[in-house]
């Protein structure tokens, strides 16, 4: 603002003046001030105290008032010198790639598919995305909790059916197949949001582009990878960039079917082991430290977001 | 979108068989993803001696509406849908009053730290409540509110509000300037100019922004889980969790569960149907512009 009023020529008083009321104007800030006073209320404070208590030792005598003990970064060495939190982590971290690649996948191919077919068939297909993407989390966890049911769940029926025998069969005991029904969930889940926003890149796509590439001979594959994929190349990265870091916080839906009775400590992700430690355990020290890591992860993955979102609006 | 044109155009250079290939798979993926959806409908309209059957029963023939009216009889319901009206409603007003107020500074003044203000909302929009909630559970057990509507209002407030501005900046600022300032030729004030000329040009973009908090608040878990721990103070999401740990230990009567998930789904369906256009536009911001 100020190099651009500077050499204008314009009577620098003048300039002055209209930068000072520019400058001087509340107006703006004090419609600021109620959204900022309630982040700060309700995420800055926390915040603070999460570092801060990061940083103390919290056991027992401080349940009692005793003052906390600064500890610097023991709290910190000690939670990842925990093999436990490092089998967290890990899980974490496959859980999340696994479930991100899967729906990326299966969403560019639904999209493609919305592309390929005819119009009542697209909208038909539309549609079961649009209801599935609707249903609050918690209302698809208790129906894919019933469709997995071990007694009369329709999964194993139909497995049964099938000539295997699934009779009873416990999905949610064995950590593997835990996070196979976990998995299913997920992305069928987040499907529909790749699907919609790829399908809207998709339509972007000139049709004499892709008609003059046929006729020079470019076969399905080559459409592909030459002109669709780059194409949609920007969508996706941000597409598969939410992705990732959404399956990375992923918390309801493995609260839930720890809930429906699977065994809780093999099947822990991040979020469910923070809020074990602190809401469980009451160790606030190390649920702080454990929060400062996913907060300081997401960070780091959100930056290109944040900056795709700031180049887009500019 | 001309799709006709497009499909025309499509039909010349692809092989049939392709197409139908492709259709095919369209169908069984769409089976796919709304049969859970038409599981719970189905399963909460069917008594629990045909769900505890040794088939299953794909169509609700023989069903009635009993698992509802006995969800209703009971007075869990009533106090759950409570809770979550009046969270659900505190939080969409504020938020639309705050994000509204801070979209119109942004995006209507020049101001120093305006960028740093939008850097940082674009940020804290980003932060997952799971790695804050141990923090905003102190932060409420401290301020004595937890268990209360109060509490998680305020807590969903801020996750909404970063996301509402962000939106809402973009409706404010599609609406041209000079509109205002004509008005202003004409004779109104800059409130009045305000009020009377963009303001009824911002009412869609209210309405999407309203939804999304609404959306946001009718169905959130985290922050519900951690803050409201009496259940006399559970929302509904809360309250169909309930079922489900009931669930491991003992034999359910899953018609009545589906009956209570329908009942939480489907105002949520409804409204995530007027608003998903923006919500999907919004979140990947002009990146499908192409």
């Amino acid at each position: 603002m100020t190099a651009l009023t500077a050499p204008t020529g314009a009577p620098p008083k003048a300039a002055e003046q209209l930068e000072h009321r520019q400058r001087f104007s509340p107006t703006p800030y004090l419609l600021l001030v109620p959204a900022i006073a309630v982040l700060l209320l309700a995420l800055g404070y926390p915040l603070v105290w999460q570092v801060i208590t990061s940083m103390q030792k919290f056991g027992l005598a401080q349940q009692f008032g005793k003052p906390p003990e600064f500890v610097g970064l023991a709290n910190y060495t000690r939670l990842f010198t925990d093999p436990q939190t490092w089998a967290v982590v890990g899980r974490s971290i496959a859980f999340c790639l696994v479930n991100a690649v899967i729906t990326v996948v299966i969403g560019v191919g639904v999209a493609l598919l919305m592309n390929a077919v005819g119009t009542i068939t697209r909208l038909i297909l539309q549609i079961a995305m649009l209801l599935a993407w609707a249903m609050p989390v918690v209302a698809s966890m208790t129906v894919w909790i019933w469709v997995f049911d071990w007694r009369r769940g329709i999964v194993n029926w139909g497995l049964t059916q099938l000539g295997l025998d699934f009779t009873n069969h416990n999905w949610l005991e064995q950590p593997l197949s835990f996070y196979f029904v976990a998995t299913v969930i997920v992305v069928w889940m987040s499907v529909p949001f790749v699907a919609f926003s790829v399908y809207a890149g998709l339509t972007q796509i000139s049709e004499e582009v892709m008609e003059a590439a046929a006729l020079d001979g470019a076969g399905p594959r080559q459409r592909f990878f030459s002109i669709i994929l780059p194409m949609i190349r920007p969508v996706l990265m941000i597409v598969a960039l939410l992705q990732v870091i959404w399956d990375l916080r992923v918390f309801t839906q493995i609260k839930m079917l720890q809930d429906a009775g699977a065994p809780i400590a093999e099947t822990d992700l991040l979020g469910t082991y923070i809020y074990r430690l602190g809401v469980g355990s009451s160790d606030f020290a190390m649920a702080s430290a454990l929060s400062i890591f996913v907060l300081l992860l997401t960070v780091a993955l959100s930056f290109f977001y944040v900056l795709h979102l700031m180049k887009e609006d500019s | 979108m001309s799709t006709a044109t497009a499909t025309v155009a499509k039909n010349r250079y692809r092989v049939r068989p392709s197409r139908v290939v492709a259709t095919v798979v369209a169908l069984i993926l769409a089976l796919g993803w709304a049969f859970p959806v038409y599981w719970m409908l189905n399963s909460s309209l069917l008594p629990n001696t045909m769900l505890t059957g040794s088939t299953p029963h794909f169509l609700p023939l023989g069903g009635s509406l009993d698992n509802f009216a006995a969800i209703f009889r009971g007075g869990t319901f009533w106090s759950a849908l409570g809770m979550s009206v009046a969270i659900t409603l505190t939080t969409v007003v504020f938020c639309l009053l705050f994000a509204f107020a801070a979209a119109l500074a942004i995006s209507r003044f020049r101001f120093k730290g305006r960028a740093s203000f939008v850097l940082a909302v674009l940020f804290i929009q980003m932060l997952p409540a799971e790695g804050l909630f141990i923090a905003q559970y102190k932060l409420m057990s401290s301020l004595n509110l937890l268990n209360s509507v109060a509490g998680v209002s305020i807590l969903y407030i801020a996750a909404v509000v970063p996301f509402t501005i962000w939106m809402l900046r973009g409706f404010v600022a599609g609406v041209p300037i000079e509109l205002e300032e004509a008005a202003m030729v004409d004779g109104l004030s800059r409130t009045q100019a305000f009020f009377r000329i963009t303001f009824p040009l911002l009412a869609p973009g209210l309405v999407a922004s309203g939804v999304y908090a609404f959306l946001q608040a009718w169905n959130e878990f985290t922050v519900a889980l951690v803050i409201l721990q009496k259940e006399e103070y559970q929302t509904l999401p809360l309250w169909l969790r309930g079922f489900v740990q009931a669930s491991a230990t003992r034999e359910t009567d899953w018609g009545q569960v589906m009956a209570a998930s329908t009942l939480v789904a489907v105002p949520v369906i409804i409204f995530f149907l007027i608003v998903q256009g923006r919500l999907t536009s919004g979140l990947v911001a002009g990146s499908v512009k192409g």
